[in-house]
């Protein structure tokens, strides 16, 4: 029997981008407020599995064609590469650095290396979570 | 004021526990799953009561997070009862 859902999803379509949106104001309030890289991946990760809920697997991964297991290894690659860049300046490893620029949109803005590392940690978290859910519904 | 907001924190706190008794013993599926929502609303009601009593902002983001998983928690529960899967490999098939 098919059941009609087009209630949730026409929803979804929307909810989608308000969950989205919402993950990536968690990531940068992360530095000062609760939240971060972690919370972050975690929230985009549902909103990615409310897809996967109104739609199925194949429609999502032509909707997202990204091999999530490659997402993980450059989230890994760029926040290894983040704590470790502070060797090359005979500094400890993890030291961050930070500094006031002026970018052209936004004003003066704190622009802090420790936001590249917790980039790195989204997009680990995105990557492993969605390989295991696309791992465990794959089974047939 | 502050008592009131303590005694309405105690009865929400009082209406989660009984619907954690209609979790355990529900007669059928569906009673637990509403039941599991409205703790989730429980929930996010006595952290907005905790925000009013703390005088603080920062819980109002962790509301707007319970909101966004009890949601997508409660619709993968119903789409588990209606359907006896969770995530399709393909729906038109």
């Amino acid at each position: 029997m098919k059941t009609n859902d087009v209630i949730l999803q026409t929803a979804t379509k929307v909810v989608f981008f308000i969950i989205f949106l919402f993950s990536i104001h968690i990531f940068f309030a992360g530095h000062f407020t609760p939240g971060g890289g972690f919370v972050g991946g975690l929230l985009t990760t549902g909103a990615i599995v409310l897809l996967l809920l109104a739609f199925d697997l194949k429609t999502v991964q032509n909707a997202l064609p990204f091999n999530f297991m490659i997402v993980t290894a450059i989230g890994l690659l760029l926040a290894l590469g983040t704590a470790a860049s502070s060797l090359l300046f005979n500094i400890p490893f993890f030291t961050h650095a930070f500094d006031d620029v002026y970018l052209p949109l936004f004003g003066v803005s704190a622009l802090h290396t420790a936001m590249a590392f917790d980039a790195g940690v989204y997009l680990v978290v995105v990557g492993s979570t969605i390989t295991m859910i696309q791992t465990i519904g794959g089974d047939s | 004021m502050m008592t009131f907001i303590w005694i309405s924190l105690l009865l929400v706190i009082l209406s989660m526990a009984a619907l954690l008794y209609r979790v355990f013993r529900g007669p059928s599926i569906p009673d637990r799953l509403v039941a599991l929502d409205a703790i989730g609303v429980m929930l996010i009601s006595s952290i907005a009561l905790l925000t009013v009593l703390f005088d603080t902002r920062f819980f109002l983001e962790v509301i707007l997070l319970i909101a966004i998983m009890s949601f997508i928690g409660t619709v993968a529960f119903s789409k588990f009862i209606e359907k006896g899967e969770i995530i399709e490999r393909d729906r038109n098939s």
